[in-house]
C-alpha cells in the first residue's frame, strides 16, 4: 500500500516536472524576442539599454540555467514578475482565479446535472427519446465554442435582454459563459452516461433484481444507475479538468477577466512569466482533479479495494 | 396445484417456437426435474413462470401460480408474485448479484423495498437465514461483497435470498451446475433441507438427467421446446420410454456398466432448424418416414406421458396378450 503510494507519487512528480520543461521550453523557442516588449516597444532604444533590460531579467543566460533559477523559485512559491504588468505573477493568478473557478464549478454543475439527466433518460425511455438526445447531443458537439457564444449573446444577451453580454463579476455574468463551456462537455457526459447504463441494464443482476418484483424505478437507481457510476464519475472528472484550458476561449469572447483570457493576452505580449504560470496552473489542476478521480474510484467500486492492497 | 403450465407456446423471432406446447405441474412439497440439452428451452420456461419473456416474445397459453394466471396478471400483483410467491435461484451465483453492493443489501433489498418490512427487521432475518444455510459469521457476511466470497458461499447466499419472502415455489435454474463437485453435493443437500422443511414446490432444471433422476420426484425432458417424456423419476430411469430419454441415458458413463457409450447422433437443433413433425427424429435410430410429419402429442405411458409416436406400437409389442 505505501510503495503503491510512493510510486504513484513518483509518477505524479516525474509528470510535473516533464510538463514544466516543455511549458518553459516553448515559451523559450517562441518567436518573437521579449525584451522589445520589456522596453515597453520604445523605438530607437539604445543598445546599452536592450542590454542592460536583458541583464535585469537574466535573458542573457543559458537555458538551462534559466530553466533551473524559473523552478527553483516556482517551486518556493515565486512565480516572477509579470513583463507586462509589472506585478507579482501570483497576485495576477490569485486576483483572477476566483472568476475562472468560478465559471468552472458553474459550468461543472451544468454538465454533470444536465449530462447525466439526458443520458439517463435517453437509456431509460429510449425509442424517440434517446434518438433526440443522440441528435441534439451530436449537434451541440458539431458547433464550435465561439459560434455558440455568439448564438447565445444574440439571443439571450441581445434579444431578450436576460442576461449581461460581457463582463463579470456576479452570477448571471458568468450563466452564458457557463453554458457555453458546459454545451460540448453535456454532449460527451450524455452519451457516457446512456452507453454505461445501456451496458449494465444487460447484466444478469439486474434481471435478478426485476425477479424479486423491485419496481422497475428502484431497479434503474439502485442498480443499472449504480453500476454506470463508476465510468460517470471518471469521464465527469476527466471533462471538468480539462474544462480550465476551454475558459480561453470563452472568457475572451465574453470580456471575462480570468486565468483563460489572462493567457491569451500574456501569449499576445510574450509575457513570458505569466504564460509559464498559467500553463503550469492548468497542468497542475488537471492532475490534481484526474488524480482525484482516480482516488475516488475504490469509494464507488469496492472491487477496486482489492486490486489496490494486492498491488 | 402450485404450479399448473399448460399449453405455453413462446415465440421469439426464431423460425420454429422456443417452447411449444409445454405442458407442466408441480405441486407443494414436490420437486420437478425440468432435464433437457442446452438451447432446449429450460430456463425459458422458468423465467416465463416470473414473466421474464424474451423481447418482442409472442406467448400463449397459461402459466397458473396458485390457480392464478402470470401471464395476464396486472404489473402490481406481478411485483407481488415475484416478490413473495415465487423464488428463483440461477445457475452462475457471481453475476447475480451487483458487484458493488453489499451481501447485506441484496439480502435486503426484497424484504425491505418490496414486502415493506422494517430495516432493522430485515437485517436480523437476513442473518438469520444465512445462519439457516449453514453459513458461519452471518453478520460479517452481511458486510461482505461478493467478491469476497466463493461461489458456493454466494449460491447459498442466493438461496438465502430465495427463502427471504417465505414462497411458495422455487425455481432452481442450473442452481448447481457452476459449481465443483463437493459443493455441488452440499448445495444439493441444502436445497433438499430448505424444500422438505418448509414444504415447498420446486421446480429443478439440470441438463444431468442422472442427478435429475436422484433427485426429483418427477421428471421432464425437454427436446427442442417440447416436453417429450414425462414421469416419475424411477420409472423414467429404469425404463425411458422416448427414444430421446434413452439416447440420454445411454450417452452418459456409468460405473460397473461394460455397454459402451453410445452419444446421440447429429446436434442439438438450433432456432433455426425447421421441425415440422417430431423435433427427434432426424437423430432418432427407430424414425420412420412419418415421425418426419406427426405433430408430437402426449402418449399415456407407465406413470406418465411420452410423446413418441411409436409408442403405442410397444405398448402393444409388449402386453402379454
Ligand atoms: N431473449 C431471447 N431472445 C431470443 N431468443 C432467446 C432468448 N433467450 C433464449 N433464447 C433462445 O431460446 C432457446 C432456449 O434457450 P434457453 O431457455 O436459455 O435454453 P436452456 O436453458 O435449455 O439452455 C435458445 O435457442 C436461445 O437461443
Ligand atoms: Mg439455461
Amino acid at each position: 500500500m505505501a510503495l503503491r503510494v510512493a510510486r504513484k507519487l513518483a509518477g505524479l512528480v516525474a509528470t510535473l516536472l516533464a510538463t514544466s520543461f516543455i511549458i518553459f521550453g516553448a515559451a523559450y523557442a517562441a518567436p518573437g524576442d521579449p525584451v522589445t516588449f520589456l522596453a515597453g516597444g520604445k523605438e530607437n532604444l539604445t543598445p546599452e539599454y536592450l542590454a542592460a533590460v536583458r541583464a535585469q531579467y537574466h535573458l542573457d543566460d543559458p537555458f538551462s540555467v534559466q530553466y533551473g533559477r524559473w523552478l527553483w523559485d516556482a517551486l518556493n512559491g515565486d512565480l516572477g514578475r509579470s513583463f507586462q504588468y509589472n506585478d507579482e505573477v501570483l497576485d495576477l493568478l490569485a486576483a483572477r482565479l476566483p472568476t475562472t473557478l468560478g465559471l468552472v464549478a458553474y459550468a461543472t454543475v451544468l454538465f454533470v446535472v444536465i449530462g447525466v439527466a439526458l443520458g439517463v433518460l435517453a437509456a431509460v425511455r429510449g425509442g424517440r427519446t434517446d434518438s433526440t438526445v443522440v441528435a441534439g447531443t451530436t449537434f451541440a458537439t458539431s458547433v464550435p465554442p465561439f459560434v455558440a457564444a455568439t448564438a447565445l449573446i444574440s439571443v439571450f444577451g441581445v434579444q431578450l435582454g436576460w442576461f449581461p453580454v460581457a463582463g463579470g463579476g456576479s452570477f448571471t455574468h458568468l450563466t452564458l459563459p457557463a453554458i457555453t463551456l458546459a454545451l460540448g462537455a453535456v454532449a460527451i457526459i450524455s452519451r457516457v452516461t446512456r452507453q454505461a447504463m445501456v451496458e449494465q441494464r444487460e447484466l444478469d443482476h439486474v434481471t435478478v433484481a426485476r425477479a424479486s418484483g423491485l419496481a422497475e424505478r428502484l431497479i434503474v437507481v439502485r442498480h443499472v444507475f449504480r453500476g454506470a457510476l463508476g465510468p460517470v464519475v471518471t469521464m465527469c472528472g476527466l471533462v471538468s479538468a480539462g474544462m480550465l484550458a476551454g475558459t480561453v476561449t470563452v472568457e475572451t469572447v465574453f470580456g471575462l477577466s480570468g486565468i483563460g483570457s489572462l493567457l491569451v493576452g500574456a501569449i499576445n505580449t510574450h509575457d513570458f512569466p505569466v504564460t509559464q504560470a498559467v500553463l503550469l496552473l492548468m497542468v497542475v489542476a488537471y492532475i490534481t482533479v484526474t488524480t482525484l478521480v482516480e482516488l475516488a474510484q475504490p469509494l464507488i467500486d469496492p472491487r477496486a479495494r482489492i486490486e489496490r492492497s494486492r498491488a | 396445484m402450485l404450479l399448473s403450465v399448460e399449453d405455453l407456446t413462446l415465440e421469439a423471432g426464431g423460425r420454429r417456437p422456443i417452447l411449444r406446447d409445454v405442458a407442466l405441474q408441480v405441486r407443494r412439497g414436490e420437486i420437478v426435474g425440468l432435464v433437457g440439452e442446452s438451447g432446449s428451452g429450460k430456463s425459458t420456461i422458468a423465467r416465463a413462470v416470473l414473466r421474464l419473456l424474451p423481447q418482442g416474445a409472442r406467448v400463449s397459453g397459461r402459466v397458473l401460480v396458485g390457480g392464478e394466471d402470470v401471464l395476464t396478471m396486472d404489473d402490481a400483483r406481478l411485483r407481488a408474485l415475484r416478490a413473495s410467491d415465487v423464488s428463483m435461484i440461477y445457475q452462475d451465483p457471481r453475476s447475480s448479484l451487483n458487484p458493488v453492493r453489499r451481501i447485506g443489501d441484496f439480502l435486503t433489498e426484497r424484504m425491505i423495498l418490496t414486502l415493506g418490512r422494517p430495516a432493522a427487521e430485515a437485517r436480523s432475518r437476513a442473518a438469520e437465514l444465512l445462519a439457516a444455510v449453514g453459513m458461519r459469521d452471518p453478520e460479517r457476511r452481511l458486510r461482505q461483497y461478493p467478491h469476497e466470497l466463493s461461489g458456493g458461499m454466494l449460491q447459498r447466499v442466493v438461496i438465502a435470498a430465495a427463502l427471504a419472502a417465505d414462497p411458495a415455489l422455487i425455481l432452481a435454474d442450473e442452481a448447481t451446475s457452476a459449481l465443483d463437485v463437493t459443493t455441488q453435493a452440499e448445495t444439493l443437500a441444502l436445497l433438499r433441507t430448505v424444500q422438505a422443511e418448509r414444504g415447498l414446490g420446486m421446480l429443478f432444471i439440470t441438463h444431468d438427467l442422472h442427478l435429475a433422476s436422484a433427485f426429483c420426484d418427477r421428471v421432464h425432458v425437454l427436446y427442442a421446446g417440447t416436453v417429450v417424456e414425462s414421469r416419475p423419476a424411477a420409472d423414467l430411469f429404469a425404463d425411458p420410454r422416448h427414444p430421446y430419454t434413452a439416447g440420454l441415458l445411454g450417452c452418459t458413463p456409468e460405473l460397473g456398466d461394460p455397454r459402451p457409450l453410445r452419444p446421440i447422433p447429429g446436434r442439438p437443433p438450433s432456432l433455426d432448424d425447421l421441425l415440422p413433425g417430431c423435433p427427434f427424429s432426424p437423430r432418432c435410430p427407430h424414425a420412420e418416414a412419418e415421425c418426419e410429419t406427426w405433430a408430437p402429442r402426449p402418449v399415456a405411458v407407465e406413470g406418465g406421458v411420452a410423446a413418441c409416436r411409436l409408442i403405442p406400437v410397444a405398448v402393444q409389442e409388449r402386453s402379454p396378450v
